[in-house]
């Protein structure tokens, strides 16, 4: 096990080198020059050339790599073009809002994939099998954007029966940010009328996110399940007497569950790249709706380094999930 | 494939049909890769003669006729500019089509030449690649393609070369895990025996017997296509001039009086979730006709 962890720890290592060799080509190689990128069109050249200075775009290229790489050790990434605001601070400021948004679409995900995989996969081949399986197909094909808009529409604009952005009434509700993830932080304050709201604001954007997940874990069950269903343990524990709850919990759950776990990782990028389309819909102010605004205002170094360090995190998120399905798989463990 | 029939052919006497007959044959009896054929037709269709279904330019539009709701004449209304929103869908098929089989041609191309150089020579060449496929695979795909856009500028063919990259080490893995098995397999050992060498036994012998993954994988990477560009368009990432009819930007254009005029988001978001769920069932479709293990 220790040595199954070291092994996968030491295998970020290249990639971490080759995302930041990446990113920091990505800005080097822009046609265009981030300096004249800041200081506009009626820029002077020597104005650019102070900017280019105090950049550091004058030196030579693998001079510049080491730095930036030495930035990297020190949690340093520069500051955006635009509001000249540390960028990594920026980050860390906002996402707690976007690992909130993200954990409630993955919670909805995982709690209604699971159980609708079983259940479908227990009646395999029945209308509602296979209506499931239709229903799960629709929801992989529906585009995030455009369910968000419909969601809106209908629950916050024509029902008007939960909020259409944002993360809380700031009206009502004013406690301190502590953790700036706004459930945590009304739990904290000890305002369940707080809890309450930030809910209610997390319901359509965290749906609206969580679709295409909870479409692919149900499909990804319920093969799982249906698989699991032919083995022989599976029919012996029936045989002896168990009672199905059990059966299914101990021995068919357990077993299935193993190929999920791998999806949970995999879709940590969808729901990290989605995230952007999500916030930028429900005004939520996490760390996708701040690369969408550098995007429309060609802020280059917050897309950059927010690109980089979520990417960073779904790096991060399946190496936790590696081990863990090390840890749940006992036959990795030992080989 | 002759040898390979040869050494079983005595049970399969009885039915020795080629792979892709069979498999087609399959194909044709499963729900889901008809309805999935019928819908892409349908856009096909639409796309090679959208001049004919417009009934109007989709570029242009007449101010004073902005905002009109869903009638004969507009059967889905027209937008702030007075531009017709069915003429617009109706030509966005061409782009949307075009669009995403540009970038799953770019994506397959690269992605199975260096799909097949780490499959064939292994060793260093293959560390190089996959490890280089690790790093691409781990930037979240709508963010990589944000900052290929950006860094390529704002255009149509950028925003195919976008997606394109995404599809690249997705066909490089997939092409590589086939090549690796196949090398065990006894007609390749055989092919070996016999003299075949380099090219010839990757080209004539092994990348026939990988197609099928690919193919399967090129359909869904289709489905991808279309939402990955109406995601960038959605984003105001799409095409320069923004008269161009894309669905994904005919989405954003409208969300901000999403209470006043939700038609004009519907439709566009109808013609995306349909042109998906076409790829996507094809694509399912093909996986089972094409899955030696579900053959009966």
């Amino acid at each position: 096990m220790g040595k199954f962890i070291v092994r996968r720890l030491l295998l970020l290592i290249p990639i971490l080198v080759g995302l930041s060799l990446l990113i920091f080509l990505f800005i080097r190689l822009l046609p265009g020059d981030p300096a004249s990128a800041i200081l506009g069109e009626r820029a002077t050249p020597e104005s650019i050339a102070q900017v280019r200075a105090a950049l550091g775009l004058d030196r030579p290229l693998h001079e510049q790599y080491l730095e930036y790489l030495g930035g990297l050790t020190r949690l340093d990434l520069g500051r955006s073009f635009l509001t000249n605001r540390d960028v990594v601070g920026d980050f860390l400021q906002r996402f707690p809002a976007t690992f909130e948004l993200t954990a409630a679409a993955m919670i909805f995900a995982l709690g209604l994939g699971i159980p609708l995989g079983m259940f479908t996969a227990k009646r395999r081949g029945s209308w509602i099998d296979q209506a499931g399986t239709v229903i799960s197909l629709v929801g992989i094909s529906i585009p995030i954007f455009f369910l968000g808009l419909m969601l809106k529409f209908l629950f916050a604009i024509n029902w008007q029966i939960l909020p259409d952005s944002g993360r809380i009434d700031l009206v009502h509700y004013s406690f301190e940010r502590i953790t700036n993830m706004m459930t945590v932080d009304a739990l904290l304050a000890g305002s369940p009328g707080g809890f309450v709201d930030a809910l209610r604001h997390l319901v359509l954007p965290g749906v609206a996110l969580g679709t295409i997940p909870l479409a692919i874990i149900m499909r990804i069950t319920r093969a799982s399940v249906v698989d699991v269903l032919n083995e022989d343990y599976v029919r012996t524990a029936n045989a002896k007497g168990l009672p199905g709850r059990i059966v299914d919990n101990r021995h068919v759950l357990r077993n299935a569950m193993l190929p999920v776990v791998t999806v949970i990782g995999l879709q940590t990028g969808l729901l990290l790249g989605g995230a952007i389309l999500t916030e930028t819909i429900f005004g939520w102010g996490g760390v996708g709706k701040w690369i969408y605004d550098a995007v429309v205002a060609s802020d280059y170094q917050v897309i950059q380094s927010g690109v980089l360090l979520l990417a960073l995190i779904f790096v991060l998120v399946n190496l936790v999930v590696d081990v863990s399905y090390a840890f749940l798989n006992p036959r990795i463990r030992y080989s | 494939m002759s040898q390979a029939s040869a050494t079983i052919g005595a049970e399969r006497q009885e039915r020795s049909v080629g792979l892709w007959a069979d498999a087609l044959r399959r194909m044709r009896r499963s729900p889901a890769a008809i309805i999935g054929a019928t819908i892409i037709g349908f856009f096909v269709v639409v796309a090679i003669f959208a001049p004919f279904i417009a009934p109007f330019d989709p570029t242009r539009g007449n101010l004073a006729d902005s905002y009109l709701p869903p009638s004969w004449e507009h059967p889905f209304g027209t937008n702030v500019q007075g531009q017709d929103v069915f003429s617009r869908i109706v030509f966005g098929t061409r782009l949307t089509l075009g669009i995403a089989v540009l970038s799953v041609v770019i994506g397959v191309s690269v992605g199975t030449f260096f799909g097949a150089l780490a499959g064939y020579f292994r060793g260093w060449v293959d560390a190089v690649i996959m490890r280089s496929v690790d790093i691409m695979l781990s930037i979240p795909g709508l963010l990589f393609a944000i900052a290929v856009v950006t860094w390529l500028g704002r255009g149509v063919v950028q925003i195919a070369v976008a997606i394109a990259v995404l599809n690249v080490p997705i066909f490089a893995r997939i092409l590589r895990g086939s090549l690796l098995a196949l090398r065990e397999t006894d007609y390749v050992t055989a092919a070996r025996a016999v003299g075949v060498r380099g090219p010839t036994l990757l080209l004539r012998h092994m990348l026939p017997n990988a197609l099928g993954p690919l193919i399967v994988q090129a359909t869904l990477a289709l489905a991808t296509a279309v939402i990955d560009a109406a995601a960038l368009g959605f984003l105001g990432l799409g095409p320069p001039d923004p008269r161009t009819p894309e669905w994904g930007t005919m989405l954003s254009d409208t969300y901000r009086y999403l209470n006043s005029a939700v038609y004009l988001a519907f439709f566009p978001g109808i013609a995306i979730v349909l042109s998906v769920l076409g790829f996507n069932l094809l694509g399912d479709g093909m996986r089972e006709a094409l899955d030696p293990r579900l053959r009966r």
